[in-house]
């Protein structure tokens, strides 16, 4: 299959006089996994609301093959299918997990709300698949009545993974997945992720400030510095042969185990 | 043997004969007369017209005496004959730069050029219950100043718009909306924010500026101007084609001057909050102006985080027509509902009772 | 009748502007359509949504049934019906069969209804989404784009703690398979009632300035699932005044003891099912 999954071109977006980020192309076909790394303030979260539907760009355009095979431009189409696209193909997992999880209804809930918005209507299938994501995403299911707020930082993380995962979606978005949480518990999570991306063959975009994060989830990076890609390449390439001052200052800052 | 409740209408009647007897009282004490009310008792007056929005002493103050006393009732019984006033045109816009000032005050300077007008306020008395008022009989009298005050009165905040301090008020262009004429959607301007505030109810809007006070929001203010006196309405007939005066209303305007650090696009500017109310209604005035600012924030670029802040929270609950209403409509019969949520909750009980013991060796 | 008023005390101006309204609504099943709600001389809250639609399409050869949980005798239904017969002099009635109009509030006649009658409901909360998002900016979206997953959340939540749908009035419906909508505070008894009814069904919100309507023939479907379908309320009792197994029964307690009886909550078709029949049997 030659045509990318994602088209970005000469994507940028500022706001009023300061620059959020600017000229950005870069292709992504299905199974991959991009990474984007910077500091805050490069510009890399603004990139990703603009590549996941969620905040129109300046200039540039982002197209996206959908299920049906047609490549479309995502701002070119109505608010109302942009949503439905980004509710029925897209995932996106957020650092903070309570801003994207209903906190006051039970996990089995939360999981199952995704298939309830495109029409299921059989509780108890909705409920069986929302504990077999519990089961993959590994959450005790007979928690799956709890509300969120009896969970810890890394199963809300998990349980919003397992909520965006539960639509089968073709495409990604995570910003800062491991972001506040316990180092051991970043490590189990990331296995999660790379579990599922392997399993689900996913295609996923991750922002992160986390080089271990691209390590072991991307197969290509891109770095931002002052909203522009400074470099990009396959990541192991990247990270271990950098090219820009600005990468390989990156690079030479983490710590070594 | 039960027979079906019958009569409700017998007893609405009565229950209306029961209330005009108590709105007498001891046939023995002379009966209020409306004009005593609209000339004793202006300060009640003046909120029932601005809740009721009507501006018209003597119906507001039949409206207080029909009432019983109660201002939120005199307000919706004004309201409600409100709506059956035909709407014949709209005046020219109020300038109150015009207005026969007889109380104007300012805490942002010692001094301003006509001076600071006490006029007549319970500001600096001592709340010393006064039990002469009730033994009547004292005709107290006020002493005349030797010359009038000045027709001319600047307002306090154009002196600082002229340094630029102070961010400069921009009408808009457009017709200013009608909240009469077209429901209340969100996001709402500020022409039908100030609308609705000018109606809103006088403790509600209190409660919220004092909220903005303590930290809910807080603006740094400042009582710029406060003025109050008699300001002329006029309108243009179409077969004139010029102004023409029609009357003379009495009104409190409010101009709070509040902190503004600047952003990226605009310079460090004081920023306003406003507000206007019919008669000496200066509490309500100072409210509105807090709570005015109070939903600028999204405007102005600041974090929206307390409820004064919450257009939508402070309009939708502000009216107390209509919050009346509904927190008192739960005397009317729901028992057909209750009767549902009886059965529903015999039914889980039931269910619950029956039910095998869980286990809560759980995780 | 009262004069000084214009005839149902609205003046032509806005009744033409709720008619208006009322015609987008007919246009658009379960859609909520904005208006310019006036003050009533009764509070809001207590039914003047209703009494301005009714004020809006009233006519002089209109009949007028007013009812209030079921009865014609209740102190509102009372209230309502005495205003118009003040400022419209229409004739009124308690017969479901001879009413041209019938103003509701909190439930649907047992009598079926036929074409060319209109029933008028009471609206005290127009959005069904109101629990979940308080905010109307938000909620107007989520009906535009056809939002309603979270909907049934909040019934997948019931199963799972109660086992069981929890909510036994104003039980939230799909109109024309389009729009998700509140029916008011009626039993969820009443419910099947709405679907495909001869009637057109109008409903009005005063004090939150919507309206909306079902004309005829309309498909109402309750919100359920498959496996945990859509059901009424049931007595074990019959009524103990005419026997119907079959209408919603009122629960009165005849002493202190707690001892009670069931009787109809409809008036009207609790009297004319009793009156060929000996009061005291039940089947």
């Amino acid at each position: 299959m030659n045509t990318p999954l994602l088209r970005v071109a000469e994507l940028g977006r500022s706001y009023g006089a300061r620059l959020g980020c600017r000229d950005v192309s870069f292709e992504l076909y299905p199974g991959e996994v991009i990474g984007v790394v910077g500091e805050s303030g490069s510009g890399k979260t603004t990139l990703l609301d603009c590549l996941s539907g969620r905040l129109e760009p300046s200039a540039g355009t982002v197209e996206y093959l959908t299920r049906q095979s047609e490549m479309v431009d995502v701002y070119a189409m109505s608010e109302a299918r942009r949503r439905l696209l980004m509710r029925t193909e897209w995932g996106a997992v957020r650092q903070n997990a309570r801003d994207a999880l209903r906190m006051g209804v039970s996990a089995g809930a939360n999981v199952g709300e995704p298939l309830m918005a495109v029409g299921r209507r059989h509780y108890g299938g909705i409920r069986a698949e929302a504990e077999a994501w519990l089961d993959q995403v590994e959450i005790s299911t007979d928690r799956i009545d709890d509300l969120p707020s009896t969970f810890s930082g890394g199963m809300l993380q998990r349980l919003q993974i397992a909520r965006n995962l539960v639509t089968h979606p073709r495409l990604v978005f995570m910003d800062e997945p491991t972001g506040g949480l316990d180092v051991s518990v970043q490590a189990r999570l990331l296995d999660l992720l790379h579990r599922l991306v392997v399993d689900l063959g996913l295609s996923a975009i991750v922002v992160t400030h986390d080089l271990a994060v691209v390590r072991l989830l991307t197969h290509r990076l891109m770095v931002m510095r002052h909203g522009t890609v400074v470099e990009e390449g396959l990541t192991d390439q990247v990270l271990d042969d950098p090219h820009h001052p600005y990468t390989q200052l990156l690079v030479s800052s983490v710590l070594q185990p | 043997m039960y027979v079906a409740v019958k009569g409700g209408e017998a007893a609405i009647d009565n229950a209306h004969r029961l209330t005009a007897e108590e709105r007498r009282g001891d046939t023995g004490i002379p009966s209020i007369s409306v004009e005593q009310i609209a000339s004793q008792m202006g300060l009640a007056v003046d909120r029932v017209m601005n809740e009721g929005s009507v501006y018209d002493p003597d119906l507001a103050a039949l409206a207080i005496k029909q009432a019983q006393g109660d201002l939120v009732e005199a307000i919706f019984l004004l309201r409600a004959y409100r709506s059956t006033l035909p709407r014949f045109g709209a005046s020219e816009p109020i300038d109150t730069s015009g207005m026969a000032v007889r109380r104007r005050i300012s805490s942002a300077f010692k001094d301003v050029p006509g001076g600071q007008i006490l006029g007549p306020t319970y500001d600096y008395t001592h709340r010393l219950l006064d039990f002469t008022l009730a033994a009547e009989g004292q005709e107290p009298a006020a002493i005349r100043a030797d010359a009038p005050i000045d027709a001319n009165l600047p307002r306090v905040t154009d002196v600082l718009g002229r340094e630029g301090l102070l961010e400069a008020e921009r009408p808009g262009d457009a017709e200013p909306g009608d909240i009469t004429r077209e429901p209340l959607t969100f996001p709402a301007d500020r022409d039908v924010r100030l609308q609705s505030l000018a109606r809103a109810d006088e403790g509600f809007l209190l409660a919220l500026a004092y909220s903005t006070q303590r930290g809910y929001g807080h603006s740094h203010p400042f009582a710029g101007e406060i003025r109050m006196g008699e300001v002329t309405v006029e309108i243009v007939p179409e077969e004139l084609g010029f102004p023409v005066e029609i009357g003379e209303i009495t009104l409190t305007e409010c101009q709070m001057i509040n902190q503004f650090a600047g952003s990226e696009e605009a310079p460090p500017q004081f920023t306003r909050g406003y507000g206007l109310a019919f008669g000496q209604a200066e509490r309500k005035a100072m409210a509105m102006a807090l709570v005015d600012r109070g939903m600028r924030a999204a405007e102005l670029g600041e974090t929206v985080e307390a409820p004064a802040q919450d257009t939508e929270f402070v309009l939708a609950h502000a009216d107390n027509v209509e919050a009346s209403g509904f927190v008192q409509h739960l005397k009317l019969p729901h028992y057909v509902d209750f009767q549902s949520e009886l059965e529903l909750i015999r039914r889980l009980r039931a269910k619950f009772d029956t039910a095998e013991p869980v286990d809560m060796a759980a995780e | 009748m009262s004069t000084g008023y214009n005839f149902a005390y609205l003046d032509e101006q806005t009744k033409r502007m709720i008619r208006r309204g009322l015609l987008k609504a007919v246009a658009i099943p379960g859609y909520q359509v904005p208006f310019a709600s006036r003050e009533m001389p009764l509070p809001y809250g207590w039914g003047t949504g209703g009494i301005q639609v009714t004020a809006a399409i009233l006519g002089p050869e209109d009949v007028l049934k007013v009812i209030d949980q079921g009865a014609d005798d209740t102190t509102n239904a009372v209230s309502i019906r005495r205003f118009f017969a003040r400022v419209a002099g229409v004739a009124t009635t308690e017969r479901t069969d001879e009413a041209t109009i019938v103003q509701t509030r909190h439930r649907i006649p047992e009598t079926p209804l036929a074409e060319g009658q209109i029933l008028v409901y009471q609206v005290p909360i127009p959005e069904p989404l109101r629990w979940l998002e308080p905010r109307e900016s938000e909620t107007r979206k989520m009906h535009a784009l056809a939002d309603y997953g979270s909907m049934h959340v909040k019934l997948y939540e019931d199963i799972a703690r109660h086992g069981a749908i929890a909510t036994s009035y104003d039980y939230p419906v799909m109109v024309d398979g389009r729009y998700l909508m509140r029916p008011s505070p009626i039993p969820k008894f009443d419910n099947p009632k709405m679907d495909m009814n001869p009637a057109l069904q109008l409903f009005g919100a005063g004090r939150e300035k919507r309206l909306y309507a079902v004309p005829p023939y309309t498909p109402v479907k309750s919100l359920d699932f498959e496996d945990h379908p859509f059901t009424v309320q049931q007595w074990d009792e019959h009524c103990a005044l005419c026997g119907s197994a079959d209408s919603f029964l009122d629960e009165v307690i005849t002493d202190n003891q707690g001892g009670r009886m069931f009787v109809c909550s409809d008036t009207d078709y609790c009297g004319r099912h009793r009156a060929p029949h000996d009061v005291s049997s039940a089947p």
